[in-house]
């Protein structure tokens, strides 16, 4: 039986579009996972000689131990993030002839078998075999190696607990961002020394190895606690539903004033509201309204002007960067019926635009307080906006109609690559690069405000002749019409 | 109303839709029928200019539609789910097709309240966003939407799927209804011979894309229907 689950992982794997459309991406994931293996074997290899050459008197290994408690913290956050149990994919499996016990311990097994329990061996094992080499006994080596597995596989276990606790409430990775940090405090500042206390207990471990056993069973257990909470949930109405919302119906009514784009714009706000992706790049508007405090007072910064310009443009740019670059993605899953009613395409983008044009002056305002680090700032913030709104923006629009991935809304927004393609990457570095070229030149000949108005003008010559790139674009999304139309039909 | 010239559709060396000649005269219930890849909704997506035909175009009401978007105002349809916007409540749905028809919330809402039987109390005023109801209310919510605006074609594909069986009954009357009292021309495909023998006046028959019967409904169409497909 295992033998069949495991080819269907095989396929699953290969056969996903996924897989075969977006090779690039493949390849950028598989040189990460492979940078991470070599950090975490140069890791295993060198923490010993440079202990032993920064700190001769004390025994690296014992040190090393004092310092697992931010390792496994720092595993715990990670795998939280990044790492989720896949109980989607058994739902076909229910209905056949299998012991629901089968499918849960392939399920729970297989997670076990994940690279991110295969990571930390890259460092614990070259360690292990340095101390064999360095006059340990070789059991103390071998346990110590087993104990650094078995809690590699506890926080494992452990975090399908946690996230399973944290998805039944609303705040998601909120909890475990307070309880993480918390932990972290009251170890740093020595309230409950958890480093110590756990650093101790590996210690005592490799002492008497019959205590190996206490991870273990709390390993058992922690096995256990999953089994029975999945055990629960292995129902259609279970977790293997998808969660329904409650909805919470709005007027907005305001819209009105933008007379004929009213109804987009509404739509484009619900939007934003009501799906996890699209209200993450709200959420990232607070990132970048806060970006401008790590360059202006830094004086390592202070000469370098043409950096501000890029501050400048990411702050006020940012939510339109984010929401611009996937148009008309957000709308791939019900394009067909924008494209079959009473619209017209312009009415369409040019919501698309006022929404972009709005939030890089929202963006202004709440910046404005920046001017604290000087009047040059403020100039520069408002100079970025009206680049943003005169030539981004369209720049943005245009690269959209060579749009051709589909983004499913019901997904996840954190790591989430799907929708992106080369087209997002190639048009990144011209909306924050050009500006910036643009304002130096005459920056480094003649003056800053000889910068600034190139900027404003440039924008301002963008916004005067907003119709008639509007008409372009809209030319090109006609063109491209029903090349969208099927690209967006496909499941990724 | 609805003209098809030397319409064709290939992907790569394979023909999946040939229609030399298809003339749908304005008020005619037309029904579609055929099995798995005969070619029903490749034809409802060319004359609604989603996909583009390899040969021939479509003329509604002498508007081509891979041309002019002209003929948008006037026709209507609900090909999938890909039609709904699903983090919209159906009634945000219905104000939204509505607003695009040029009807406001108030024109809505009395439109809406001849369906409440349809309804059924489980679309409106439920907490619900369109994605989170089942197929076959989603299905009930596209079928209306696509009825808002008074369309002079209304273009539905398998309308009875997925519908329970009371619903399926109220839909034919209510397609009966509107081809008697309104001049709206109704394209419907279907699997289900005896729906579409009861809602619709003339049947065609497609097969690998190909038509091979063009019938007048009568008494003895779904025998001859039941007898082309039992082979």
């Amino acid at each position: 039986m295992i033998s069949h689950f495991l080819k269907f992982e095989w396929k699953q794997f290969f056969r996903s579009s996924y897989w075969q459309k977006s090779i690039a991406l493949n390849i950028l994931l598989g040189f990460l996972a492979v940078y991470f293996m070599l950090t975490f074997l140069v890791l295993g290899i060198s923490i010993y000689p440079i202990l032993k050459k920064q700190f001769p008197e004390s025994d690296p290994l014992i040190m090393v131990n004092g310092f697992l408690f931010y390792w496994f913290l720092g595993d715990l956050l990670m795998r939280f993030f990044m790492q989720k149990l896949p109980v989607m994919n058994i739902k076909p499996l229910l209905a056949l002839p299998l012991k629901r016990s089968t499918i849960l311990n392939y399920v729970l097994g297989k997670s076990a078998i994940s690279f991110f329990n295969f990571l930390p061996l890259f460092a614990i094992i070259p360690f292990g075999v340095i101390l064999i080499f360095e006059d340990y006994s070789t059991t103390t080596a071998l346990i110590w190696m087993l104990t650094m597995y078995i809690c590699t596989l506890i926080i494992n276990f452990l975090n399908f607990i946690v996230e399973a606790k944290s998805a039944e409430t609303e705040l998601s990775f909120l909890p475990i961002i307070v309880i993480a940090s918390g932990l972290f405090a009251l170890n740093h500042f020595d309230i409950i020394s958890f480093s110590t206390l756990l650093g101790n207990s590996v210690n005592a471990i490799i002492e008497n190895p019959l205590l190996v056993s206490i991870p273990i069973l709390i390993l058992i257990g922690l096995y256990a606690a999953n089994y029975s909470e999945l055990k629960k949930k292995l129902y259609v109405d279970g977790s293997l539903k998808a969660k329904a919302d409650v909805a919470v119906t709005t007027d907005l009514a305001w819209t009105r004033r933008f007379g004929d784009i009213a109804p987009f714009l509404q739509l484009d706000l619900k939007l934003l509201w009501r799906n996890k992706r699209p209200r993450s790049t709200i959420f990232i508007l607070v990132i970048g309204l806060l970006y401008g405090l790590i360059f202006y007072p830094n004086p390592v910064y202070k000469e370098m002007i043409p950096m501000f310009i890029f501050v400048g443009i990411f702050v006020t740019g940012i939510f339109m960067i984010n929401f611009g670059q996937f148009i008309p993605a957000w709308d791939s899953g019900y394009y067909k019926l924008l494209m079959s009613q009473n619209i017209k395409y312009k009415q369409y983008l040019n919501s698309k635009y006022s929404l972009m044009t709005i939030s890089a002056v929202i963006m202004f305002v709440l910046s404005i307080p920046y001017v604290y680090f000087g009047w040059k700032i403020l100039a520069i913030h408002f100079a970025a906006m009206v680049y943003n709104i005169g030539i981004n923006s369209h720049v943005l629009l245009y690269g959209g109609s060579f749009n051709r991935k589909k983004i499913d809304l019901t997904q996840r927004a954190a790591f989430n690559y799907q929708g992106t393609g080369a087209v997002q990457w190639l048009i990144g570095f011209p909306l924050l690069l050009i500006p910036i070229l643009i304002f130096y030149v005459p920056y480094k000949f003649i003056n800053f405000e000889a910068g600034i108005a190139t900027l404003i003008i440039l924008g301002g010559i963008g916004i005067v002749f907003h119709q008639k790139l509007m008409n372009f674009i809209t030319n090109q999304y006609l063109n491209s019409k029903h090349k969208m139309i099927s690209a967006f039909d496909q499941n990724n | 109303m609805i003209q098809s010239i030397e319409l064709s559709k290939k992907y790569g060396e394979v023909t999946v839709l040939n229609i030399p000649s298809l003339e749908i005269p304005k008020g005619q219930a037309f029904g579609l029928v055929g099995n798995n890849g005969a070619g029903k909704t490749t034809y409802f997506n060319l004359l609604l200019d989603l996909i583009k035909p390899t040969t021939g175009y479509v003329l509604n009401n002498e508007i081509q539609v891979n041309k002019s978007e002209d003929w948008k105002p006037f026709t209507a349809a609900f090909i999938d789910e890909s039609f709904l916007i699903g983090y919209l409540t159906p009634e945000e749905y219905f104000y939204f097709i509505g607003e695009l028809r040029g009807m406001n919330k108030a024109d809505i809402d009395t439109f809406l309240s001849q369906f409440t039987e349809i309804f059924n109390d489980e679309i409106l005023g439920g907490k619900k966003y369109l994605r989170d109801l089942s197929k076959g209310n989603q299905k009930k919510a596209g079928i209306v939407a696509a009825l808002i605006g008074n369309p002079e074609v209304i273009i539905l594909d398998e309308p009875f799927a997925n519908l329970d069986p009371t619903t399926q009954i109220r839909l034919k009357k209510l397609l009966r209804d509107l081809t008697k009292n309104s001049n709206a021309t109704i394209l419907i495909s279907s699997h289900d011979l005896g729906h579409v023998t009861e809602v619709c006046e003339r049947i065609v028959v497609l097969d690998k894309g190909n038509i091979v019967k063009d019938i007048k409904t009568s008494e003895e169409t779904l025998k001859e229907l039941e007898a082309y497909f039992s082979v």
